[in-house]
């Protein structure tokens, strides 16, 4: 019974008395096929017209002579296909999505409701700069709040993602450094780094050497002072890190970075932690990509494509790359080649147009509905989230470092010692309490992490609720329930996959079956 | 013969001045399921803790540091279709690669049975 006396349960009959259906349907549950697998050859969602007899081709005997093996589905048999699909997904709409490093926050109806006004939604990055003013105007205006937010004078904002943010601050330092005729080979990178920081730096040529973490899961200062030398380009350096933890020696490590002649780059994936609190510019960094997807509520993991603006320190400011929209006299345009360029240095062009204008739209949004204040509370409201999940829970599982935390808190597998229960089975007996599992095994210096995320989009009865559920399938666990671990996920549309053999013998391409099954109808 | 241990989990069979490396039953556990591994060049000259191959799981990609120096004269080819080798018989069938000593004297920083088998007891 709810409060309101309804009974909460809806009196359906035990799985066990219910009846196999013919279909292989549950009501709902609508069992899937694959689209080629729904389809028939001949069949096309699309009327197009014959080819003109006439036509000489031009191929030159290169002509496709076999069929192309495409799904031949109709519109109405594609539609039921992706929204059944969409149904079986999880989504930040649906519930609790704690997945660590993500920030999974709620994405605002509103941002949407702005993205599609037609004067931003119905225009083409071709045309004339003219008759796209506001767009500019607009991209202006977030670069302005980027800026304002983290205190620095430079922002790039056509990078399309967090690590594409990140070989943009890479390629700007190496374009600073190239400028002063100072040649250098190596990134320093921390062990708790997300993957990406390390790949990027060896994606640009450069050789990535490891900085170890302190027992209290920081930076170690003296260890990294030892490691610097002239021929590092850069230190790259997650603020709050990946533990979950502010970077006390932060200032420091700046100083170091800078006597020593590199530049500084902070992966600003957890931004959501100190937005309105910390201005990274104060702290000496020289760049730092903003995951518009993450911080600023644009959908993502599934939802949209990212956006990762990145903002520069003076030093680096010249050198972000081409196109950037400059003030001229009443209205804006757009700086396309170098020779438009007025004392800056563009290291040349990262993508093809602007950016992911749609998610500029949102991102500015999501800040001037909030306005600064509410930036901040956001932040505030996602650390205390984090603090409330860690201090509930710390009793039954094992934090891995003391708190109080940032936006994200930590738990190790200690507290599942002897149970015979990994983390990877904890993760999906949450599936079957119908939760988003958090980020397991990462970050690496911690044994079977799980970094869970809360975000500020979670009321105290939402977190509440995640907490019982957590500390439910805790107790189980050291009660020595094996079977609601091993066999998770019970009620998934899929039982646990086998991931071992998705990588060893992967199926990549479809083949048709050698009869093929009468299609179901 | 014998066997020689690093804090990095891998070991050394040596033989005539020859070391069969692979992972320790251990590292294996640890990484989990074995998805990939990637081998050396035979010919292909390492430093002691040099990165020798690269072995990925469901969980993480680690490298394999070669625990002493000299030149690889055999790898095991098996691994390559069936990487599974490493979980089933990670001091066995399960070995990555064959080094020619270029020091034995190398050998002595390494630890014996014994000493590894505290050194992991230290782990947990």
């Amino acid at each position: 019974m709810n409060r309101q006396g309804r009974p909460t349960s809806a009196g359906a009959p035990s799985p066990s008395a219910a009846p196999e259906t013919f279909s292989g349907n549950k009501g709902l549950e609508q069992d899937e096929p694959l689209l080629f697998e729904i389809g028939r050859d001949g069949i096309c969602g699309v009327d197009l017209p014959a080819p003109d007899k006439g036509i000489v081709s031009r191929l030159g005997g290169l002509e496709r002579d076999g069929a192309i093996g495409l799904p031949g589905v109709s519109e109405p048999e594609v539609v039921r296909h992706f929204v059944r699909l969409s149904q079986k997904n999880y989504a930040i709409d649906l519930g609790v999505y704690p997945l660590g490093s993500c920030t999974m926050k709620h994405n605002p109806r509103l941002n949407e409701k702005m993205a599609r006004l037609p004067g931003f939604g119905d225009i083409h990055p071709l045309q004339p700069v003219s008759t796209v003013q506001g767009a500019l105007e607009l991209m202006e205006e977030l670069a302005h709040w980027l800026t304002t937010i983290t205190s620095m004078p430079g922002v790039a904002l056509s990078p399309k993602a967090g690590a594409h943010g990140e070989l943009c601050g890479l390629i700007a330092i190496r374009a600073a450094l190239e400028a002063k005729g100072d040649k250098r080979s190596r990134v320093l990178v921390p062990e708790s780094a997300h993957g990406t920081n390390p790949a990027t730096a060896a994606a640009i040529g450069y050789e990535v050497d490891e900085i170890p973490a302190t027992a209290d899961g920081r930076v170690d200062l003296a260890a990294y002072r030892e490691k610097l030398g002239p021929d590092v380009a850069a230190i790259m350096l997650t603020n709050p890190n990946t533990c979950g933890l502010f970077e006390r020696d932060i200032i420091e490590i700046a100083e170091a970075t800078h006597d020593a002649g590199g530049y500084f780059y902070c992966d600003g994936a957890n931004l959501n932690a100190i937005m309105g609190r910390v201005r990274p510019g104060d702290l000496g960094v020289d760049a730092m990509h903003i995951n518009l997807h993450k911080t600023f509520s644009t959908p993502h993991g599934g939802g949209g494509p990212g956006a990762g603006p990145v903002v520069l320190s003076e030093a680096l400011a010249p050198f972000a790359p081409l196109p950037f929209v400059r003030r001229a006299g009443d209205g804006f345009e757009l700086v396309e080649d170098e020779s438009q360029t007025k004392g800056e240095n563009p290291f040349g062009r990262l993508v093809a147009f602007h950016g992911q204008m749609g998610m500029f739209v949102r991102a500015l949004s999501y800040m001037m509905s909030h306005g600064g204040d509410g930036l901040r509370q956001a932040a505030e409201d996602a650390v205390l989230n984090a603090n409330y999940i860690l201090a509930s829970l710390k009793d039954v599982m094992s934090a891995s470092f003391e708190g109080p935390c940032m936006h994200e808190a930590l738990f190790d597998d200690k507290f599942l010692d002897g149970t015979g229960v990994t983390t990877l089975d904890f993760a999906k007996a949450m599936i079957d309490e119908g939760y988003h599992p958090m980020t397991m095994y990462f970050p690496l210096v911690v044994h079977g992490a799980m970094l869970i995320e809360p975000t500020e989009s979670e009321s105290k009865e939402s977190l509440d609720r995640f907490i019982r559920t957590m500390r439910g399938l805790t107790e189980q666990a050291k009660a020595g329930d094996k079977t609601r671990f091993e066999g998770a996920p019970y009620f998934a549309p899929r039982a646990r996959l086998d991931e071992t053999g998705a990588a060893r013998k992967p199926v990549l391409r479809y083949t048709q079956p050698q009869q093929p099954a009468e299609a179901a109808e | 013969m014998t066997v020689k241990y690093t804090e990095d989990h891998e070991w050394a069979r040596v033989e005539g001045g020859e070391a069969t490396v692979g992972i320790s039953p251990y590292a294996a556990e640890q990484l989990g399921d074995v998805v990939y591994v990637e081998l050396p060049e035979v010919g292909k000259t390492f430093k002691a803790g040099d990165e020798a191959a690269t072995v990925e799981s469901v969980k993480a990609a680690s490298e394999v540091y070669a625990p002493v120096s000299g030149e690889i004269i055999a790898v095991n080819d098996a691994l390559e279709g069936n990487p599974a080798l490493v979980n089933e018989s990670a001091d066995g069938d399960g070995w990555f690669f064959k080094i020619k000593l270029a020091d034995e004297g190398e050998l002595a920083k390494l630890m014996n049975e014994a000493a590894y088998k505290d050194f992991v007891a230290g782990l947990e």
